[in-house]
């Protein structure tokens, strides 16, 4: 009995250990690689850590980098759970981005605390109206979600930059942007010249809030069930097309403050292209996470450091900034190919 | 001399021992009978003989020559051959066709002229009835697997190892088997039937060998026992079949089907209904319209037509989110599809189906007391052992499993229960535990649908029977108005069988 007990937390556990394993296995493979190129890795390394931890506002911009990638994550871990791959978050969070900023410039003039909040709104409606949309196709007409997804993202993208080069483009401005939603209006920064603002705390209280949406709710529970077994979900009364839509359109949302966020605490107005893939990277926080919001903070913080420390890397060691793209990649093949990680009996428990 | 030799065969998966040191002798020339329930280790010392699995311990001999290294590859070569349950047939291609298909005769092209006289003289020989060019497709369930026969024929097999062979046939299909079993035997071949039928044991085996729990019991001689002491030694304990059926006092009526079209070239429409305090069986053999009954009650397929009515309401267009909202107590005949969320915790298993009412879920949220209150208290009643309420679902076994499902369905209030083949996979002792609490229903008022592909099963539970064949309804008639022979003629299709 005392022996199978433990079963239960095996689940957990072992993706833990999956994860990080992967993490680990990711890192030796690149330490290799740049041996072989070359280079020395413990330089790298230390370069690396150097820059994401050296100082307190190095840290501020770890911090602040992994924002965005914990939002994003969240987003692709929820539709996950359902069952569903939203690889749309791209497009999902230009169009909060913009929806949020075109909001707040209209409303210029309107006590702080109403534009954050109606601007955080919008931003939110149109990443949900994206992804919603998106659900509705699939729901409906049984349209893969992937490929409408990858049609989106473009349409998205390429939505938002016309009238930033064009009508809304900022008076006076070389560049492809809005006109600001204001410095007043922008997200407290937790430590002044830094990248870190409030954002995080709005991110932190995402992931809990999605926690216990699926562990509490009848929603949460709904989507799951969905994710898990379709047939049996709907066989119990779930109405399935409604459930796709709900999942597409609250992924979508939450994508959108991908978006929000990015405009209210660096840039300040929408900038044309803005995203150095977000939506993408975000498949992959999510995928090391496994889908729990707690591990996508946790994988969106190493993704941060990692993308933090990039630059001393490369000026301190010489190694290109794309090892950490290197990297990454290499993460995502451990975590995808759990089996090769427990055939190196590194995840013990397994079956 | 001994076509088959199995001597302390051992296998074990984890800590749990799926073969326990078992013997198994199997003659040249004869039909062997291997007989057990559901899990006590066949189709694992099959796997192991067929060289998909590797045994732990043990000996393996055969044709007297000792195996080691074994393959499924290794299997073929020596004179092996399976016909599995599932057939694997591709059903566009013609029967020779599949047959060949592998193996086929001639250098660079297929030599269609040879092959299919080849393959028509083995179906011959064996009077298997069958026209090679035709179609797979064409052909009925019995015939496909006398493709599946053809199969290991065609490739030489000597010994040939058939995995549950009758599940799938109607009761005069399954005496045309046999026949095939004699006839092959005559012919020199042996064969090895797995199955949990004892009247088919009795009537065609040479050599019976009990397995029960993962071990073997002594292998008897077929002509010395008799089929209760078959059931004796295969449960472990004396086992009573009979069940007491209190008459029905049927009330209002639960579900009714008007004109409902079951299969688009049925030759007429289905119309039945189901009162409160009575069961009803649908008697029949998989295939001729089951699934899609289930389903259409369920609302999974849209009626087009004819009209469903639930406890008075019109509900041909409702969604099955609004259909489960009149109360359906639904045990679903692929409980794997349907009804079990594998990944999920055995009380989150509880909520599913019950996520709208409102004693589990207030407001939106989830009442965790009262699900892992009333967890506990079903898990209880019903027998479902597990480490804790917390352990997933799937590392159930498939009997645990089936309880979970069962107590859950019937532990709702609801006033109609759908159960489709219920007891399906389980061994004597569950199916009669799952008998009695469909019993209980009936006495407690329920109306029940009962689904199933077990003519035991129907006759020791219904009140009305429903045979369907094709789609249709061939006779709906009180219990006692029919005998097993009507009833088997009937499930073959023969309208006159009165």
């Amino acid at each position: 009995m005392e022996q199978v007990k433990e079963r239960r937390w095996i689940p957990l556990v072992n993706n833990l250990v999956v994860s990080a394993a992967a993490v680990l296995l990711s890192l030796v493979l690149s330490a290799v690689i740049m041996a072989i190129v070359g280079y020395s890795p413990a330089a790298a390394f230390s370069a690396m850590l150097q820059g994401a931890f050296g100082s307190a506002n190095s840290i501020a911009n770890t911090l602040g980098k992994s924002v965005p990638l914990i939002f994003v994550g969240l987003a692709c871990a929820f539709t996950n759970k359902g069952g569903i791959f939203n690889i749309g978050c791209e497009g999902q969070l230009y169009m909060g981005a913009f929806t949020a900023a075109i909001t707040a410039i209209a409303l210029q003039g309107m006590p702080r605390m109403a534009v954050i909040l109606l601007s955080f709104g919008a931003g939110m409606l149109g990443g949900a109206l994206v992804g919603g949309f998106n659900g509705l196709l699939k729901a409906k007409m049984q349209i893969n979600e992937v490929i409408v997804a990858i049609m989106l993202n473009y349409i998205m993208k390429f939505f938002t930059s016309y009238w930033v080069n064009g009508p809304l483009q900022e008076e006076g401005s070389m560049i492809a942007q809005t006109a600001s939603v204001g410095e007043e209006n922008m997200l407290t920064k937790l430590i002044p010249k830094t990248q870190l603002t409030t954002a995080l705390w709005i991110a932190l209280a995402a992931a809990v809030i999605m926690y216990f949406f699926f562990a509490r709710t009848r929603m949460g529970y709904n989507i799951r069930a969905v994710g898990e077994n379709a047939l049996a979900a709907q066989a119990s009364g779930v109405a399935m097309s409604s459930t796709i839509v709900l999942t597409m359109a609250v992924s979508g949302a939450i994508a959108g403050l991908t978006g929000v966020t990015e405009v209210f605490g660096k840039t300040g107005k929408f900038v044309d292209g803005f995203s150095p893939g977000y939506g993408f990277t975000g498949i992959a926080v999510a995928v090391l996470g496994r889908n729990n919001p707690f591990g996508v903070v946790l994988s969106a913080l190493l993704f941060g450091i990692m993308e933090a420390g990039s630059m001393k890397m490369s000026y301190v060691a010489g190694v290109s900034t794309s090892m950490i793209n290197v990297m990454q990649g290499l993460v995502i093949l451990f975590v995808a190919t759990p089996n090769l990680v427990k055939f190196l009996n590194i995840g013990k428990g397994g079956k | 001399m001994l076509a088959v030799e199995m001597r302390g065969i051992t296998k074990r998966f984890g800590n749990f021992a799926a073969n326990d040191g078992i013997d198994l002798l199997v003659e040249k020339g004869e039909i062997h009978c291997l007989l057990g329930e559901n899990g006590a280790g066949k189709t694992t010392l099959m796997n192991i003989l067929f060289g998909l699995y590797r045994a732990d311990e043990g000996v393996l001999k055969i044709n007297g020559e000792s195996v080691t290294g074994h393959s499924a590859r290794k299997a073929f070569q020596m004179g092996l051959g399976m016909v599995h349950q599932h057939f694997m047939l591709v059903d566009a291609l013609t029967v020779w066709e599949n047959v060949v298909v592998g193996n086929e005769p001639g250098k660079f092209a297929i030599d269609r002229k040879d092959s299919i006289r080849r393959v028509q003289e083995i179906s011959d020989r064996y009077h298997f009835d069958l026209n090679v060019t035709e179609k797979v497709s064409e052909l009925s369930v019995g015939m496909k697997q006398r493709v599946e026969i053809l199969k290991t024929l065609y490739r030489g097999a000597e010994i040939i190892i058939f995995d549950e062979p009758t599940a799938v046939l109607s009761p005069p299909e399954v005496l045309q088997l046999l026949d095939i079993f004699r006839d092959m035997k005559k012919q020199g071949k042996t064969i090895i039937f797995i199955t949990h039928k004892l009247n088919e044991t009795k009537a065609v085996s040479d050599h019976v060998t009990v397995l029960r729990a993962g071990k073997s019991l002594e292998t008897v001689a077929t002509a010395d026992v008799t089929v209760d002491s078959l059931a004796s030694m295969m449960v472990g304990h004396d086992v009573s079949l009979e069940l007491q059926r209190e008459p029905s006092r049927p009330g209002e009526t639960v579900l009714e089907l008007k004109n409902v079209r079951l299969l688009p070239n049925a030759q007429s429409t289905v119309s039945m209904e189901i009162r409160e305090g009575e069961i009803v069986g649908i008697a029949g053999v998989e295939g001729n319209g089951q699934k899609q009954l289930e389903e259409l009650i369920l609302g999974f397929q849209k009626c087009r037509e004819g009209s469903i009515y639930m406890m008075g309401d019109d509900v041909t267009r409702w969604s099955t989110r609004k259909r489960c909202g009149k109360g359906i107590g639904y045990i679903p005949s692929d409980r794997h599809q349907r009804a079990i969320l594998p990944g999920f915790s055995i009380q989150d298993n509880y909520l599913l189906g019950n996520q709208f009412s409102p004693e589990y879920v207030k407001n939106g949220m989830i009442r965790r007391k009262f699900l892992h209150e009333r967890t506990l208290e079903l898990m209880k009643a019903y027998d479902v052992r597990a480490v804790d309420e917390k352990q997933s679902a799937g590392s159930l076994s498939g009997g645990n499993q089936q309880k979970m499902v069962l107590s859950r369905e019937v532990g709702k209030d609801t006033r109609f229960v759908l159960a489709c083949q219920p007891v399906r996979g389980l061994d004597i002792g569950a199916i009669r535990y799952i008998h009695e609490i469909l019993l209980d229903l009936k006495k407690k008022g329920k109306g029940i649908l009962l689904i199933s592909a077990e003519l035991t099963d129907i006759l020791q539970l219904s009140d009305r029977i429903a045979v369907l064949y094709k789609g249709e309804i061939l006779a709906m008639r009180k219990n006692e108005d029919y005998t097993t022979d009507s009833i088997g003629l009937l499930m073959a299709g023969q309208k006159g069988g009165q």
